[in-house]
């Protein structure tokens, strides 16, 4: 095997999506780096795997028994561990195509975005409205406010920063989102479906700030146009489930000299005088492999790694609560939706933080004909019976073939910025149905550890990348 | 019909299709420069380690009425610490697993990766075993250390196909791609617009390049 070089400039850890982007930026800027997990797939937390080993992962069987045969091919299974969609207008997108990355990975639209309203048996699940015409034929309200609505999303619509008569009188940066509402007279009920189902909040924690009616007209935009791309739904999903991403980016960075380690435990991390990192230690060794595997050293300028590599720099959030669900069967009152987003606001069914339901299928490669994959998804509000927590997300599911539910997830952020010993932690993926939070991460890292802002638009050199006939 | 689905539906009844192939082998016994030969019809003899171009394409006309074009993809050596992604046989149409005649071991490595393709990749993927660098041995006959009938014998059992080449000289490889690209299913691929999501329903073609000769699928796709 090819030694390894005895010096990198950056050593990242863990191949989440978030680090493999910053692998692929970093490699194609010119860096020379090396990448590692210690696990035996790319995707660290945030990997698609097949159903023995979700079976497996959850222990959810009896010894003995192998409960995923029934499935069919196990491979023909690809099923997230961490439920997220991309928009089809989000950064990430823009990553995928800057690079090129959109060579490996095939995207489809996801069929569906709805919100419920209300509770329970009487729960209406409707079509998330995507512009002003839509609204006038939403069951989301009565017969004035759908005009009252209309009126708001005609002047989202129309909003532009640099041209204050598409302001409406209001200055965003220092108005709440709540005087803006209140200026439309929109209802609760509207309010609701429009700040976290277009808006896509997680709490109510933006109404009453400050300057927030920005961000939330922007984030409102980003669904509208969005979904104006490729209409049906403001999403679309990776063929073969969300673990493309990584793979696609380490792929980039590999192509660009990047060095890639599975199997990779770190042994040690090397610090000078004043406490900046200068190397590691490390043994390659896969699964069952006799002896020692390879032990290595090498020196690096900077890491980059997920917390779990440096759990005494992080610290921890909150809880995610999560269930994986197979079913055999589409989502009632969702035409038959081979793939959707459902959005249950938190003050629908009493509660702070929203549920999240994201259903895919066949149609996506994840499963067989025939199945769905539904993850519904929460930020954990007590300290037990968590399953009562989600169980509003579950009770729309119908009947359930299984149920994959584990711990509550620790929710990581790291304690610095990493100035003082070049070790750059990113954040844990948090509740947010989207990747726009982490492709934030993505830049913030890359402004802690390179010192400048990065920019994506100019990565397409075209020449060494790709070359065709 | 929409977008890469043109495939196969040339007026005149002419039949195109596009076919994802990929390389695996030891490093260094030739697999970029391989492709190099067979792309750009070049060679360099003192290539580095694969960085960079890691993904070309190529068009063979079989005959006047059917052209066959590879998306060719190279390891960019995440093999090498045994790192390779599930990503890369994802959906391989067809491999071209590599070694390099002088050197034996790289034999063993290269029946290794087609063990692993056959558990791995699609069941009917195709592949090729190529015993590169015969001109080494065309000089210096002595430093073959693996001979021809030991080769084909086990290409026979494990049913590839087989051939012994040199990107050097150019010797076979031609012939290697056209006999890969005889053998792949052209009119089922053509009909079910194969390696395309911008072709199936509800796909997206996010870069939104057009091809030439090829049409970009307009909100969902179409319904075929
Ligand atoms: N004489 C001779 N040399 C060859 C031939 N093919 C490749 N080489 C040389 O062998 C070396 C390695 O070739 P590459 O094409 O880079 O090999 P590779 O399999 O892509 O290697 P990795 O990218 O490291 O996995 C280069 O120095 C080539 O010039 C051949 O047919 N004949
Ligand atoms: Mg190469």
């Amino acid at each position: 095997m090819d030694e390894i070089a005895p010096e990198y400039d950056v050593v990242v850890l863990g191949t989440g999506l978030t680090e493999c982007i910053l692998s692929g930026v970093l490699s194609v800027k010119g860096s020379k780096v090396l990448h590692m997990d210690r696990n035996d797939h790319y995707g660290g937390e945030a990997a698609s795997v097949n159903i023995e080993a979700l079976f497996r992962k959850y222990n959810n069987f009896q010894p003995g028994t192998e409960p995923w045969k029934k499935y069919g091919r196990a491979n023909d299974w690809n099923i997230d561990l961490v439920p997220k969609l991309l928009m089809s207008n989000g950064e990430l997108t823009n990553i995928l195509v800057s690079t090129d990355v959109t060579r490996y990975i095939e995207f489809k639209l996801v069929a569906g975005s709805y919100v419920q309203q209300g509770n329970g048996a009487k729960a209406t699940v409707a079509k998330v409205p995507s512009d002003a015409s839509e609204a006038l034929r939403s069951p989301l309200m009565g017969l004035f406010e759908k005009r009252r609505a209309k009126n708001f999303l005609q002047w989202v619509g129309n909003f532009d920063e640099a041209n204050p008569s598409t302001h409406n009188g209001m200055n965003l940066s220092q108005t709440t989102m709540k005087q803006v509402y209140d200026k439309y007279g929109l209802e609760e009920t509207t309010r609701d479906f429009i700040g976290h189902s277009m808006a896509l909040y997680p709490t109510d924690d933006y109404i009453e700030k400050k300057g927030m009616a920005k961000d939330c007209v922007e984030r409102i935009r980003l669904y509208v146009n969005s979904m104006a791309r490729y209409g049906k739904s403001p999403y679309i999903y990776p063929l073969y489930g969300l673990g493309e991403l990584p793979q696609g980016f380490a792929r980039l960075s590999a192509i660009y000299g990047g060095t890639y380690m599975l199997n990779t435990n770190i042994d040690e991390v090397k610090y000078d005088e004043s406490g900046k990192v200068t190397g590691i230690r490390a043994t390659m060794k896969e699964r069952g492999e006799e002896g020692e595997g390879m032990k290595f050293e090498t020196k690096c300028k900077k890491i980059l790694a997920d917390p779990s590599y440096f759990q005494g720099k992080a610290k921890v959030t909150g809880h995610m609560l999560k269930a994986i669900c197979i079913l055999n069967h589409p989502l009632d009152k969702t035409e038959n939706a081979d793939s959707l987003q459902l959005i249950i606001p938190q003050s629908q069914v009493g509660r702070k933080h929203d549920i999240y339901v994201a259903v895919v299928s066949s149609a996506h490669n994840v499963c067989p004909k025939g199945y769905y994959i539904a993850i519904v998804s929460t930020i954990a509000e007590t300290e037990a019976n968590h399953h009562l927590e989600l169980q509003p997300g579950l009770d729309r599911l119908g009947k359930i073939e299984e149920t994959f539910m584990g711990p509550p997830i620790p929710i990581y952020e790291p304690l610095e910025d990493g100035s003082k010993d070049n070790i750059f932690l990113s954040r844990s993926y948090d509740a947010t149905s989207h990747f726009e939070t982490m492709t934030e991460d993505v830049r913030d890292i890359y402004r802690r550890a390179q010192g400048e802002e990065l920019v994506v638009e100019k990565l397409k050199s075209g020449e060494g990348l790709v070359s065709e006939e | 019909m929409a977008a890469r689905m043109q495939q196969g539906s040339r007026p005149g009844g002419a039949r195109f299709a596009q076919f994802k192939l990929v390389l695996l082998g030891e490093s260094a016994v030739g697999k970029s420069s391989l492709v190099l030969r067979f792309v750009k019809d070049q060679f360099d003899d003192y290539r580095e380690s694969t960085i960079g171009a890691a993904f070309l394409t190529q068009t063979i006309a079989l005959d006047d009425q059917t052209t066959v074009k590879f998306e060719i993809w190279d390891t960019a050596g995440q093999e090498r610490y045994k790192s390779l992604a599930p990503m890369y046989y994802r959906n391989a149409n067809c491999a071209v697993v590599v070694y390099d005649i002088t050197q034996a071991a790289s034999l063993d490595k290269a029946k290794a990766w087609v063990k692993e393709l056959q558990r791995q990749a699609n069941e009917n993927i195709i592949i090729a075993l190529a015993g590169n660098k015969a001109d080494l041995v065309a000089e210096q006959p002595d430093k073959r250390a693996v001979t021809t009938a030991d080769a084909e014998a086990y290409a026979r059992e494990a049913n590839l196909l087989f051939f012994e080449t040199s990107a050097k000289t150019a010797e076979n490889v031609k012939e290697l791609f056209t006999a890969m690209a005889k053998k792949l299913p052209i009119e089922q691929a053509s009909q079910r617009g194969m390696r395309s999501a911008a072709g199936r329903p509800g796909g997206v073609d996010l870069g939104l390049r057009q091809e030439p000769g090829q049409q970009t699928s307009g909100p969902g796709g179409c319904q075929c």
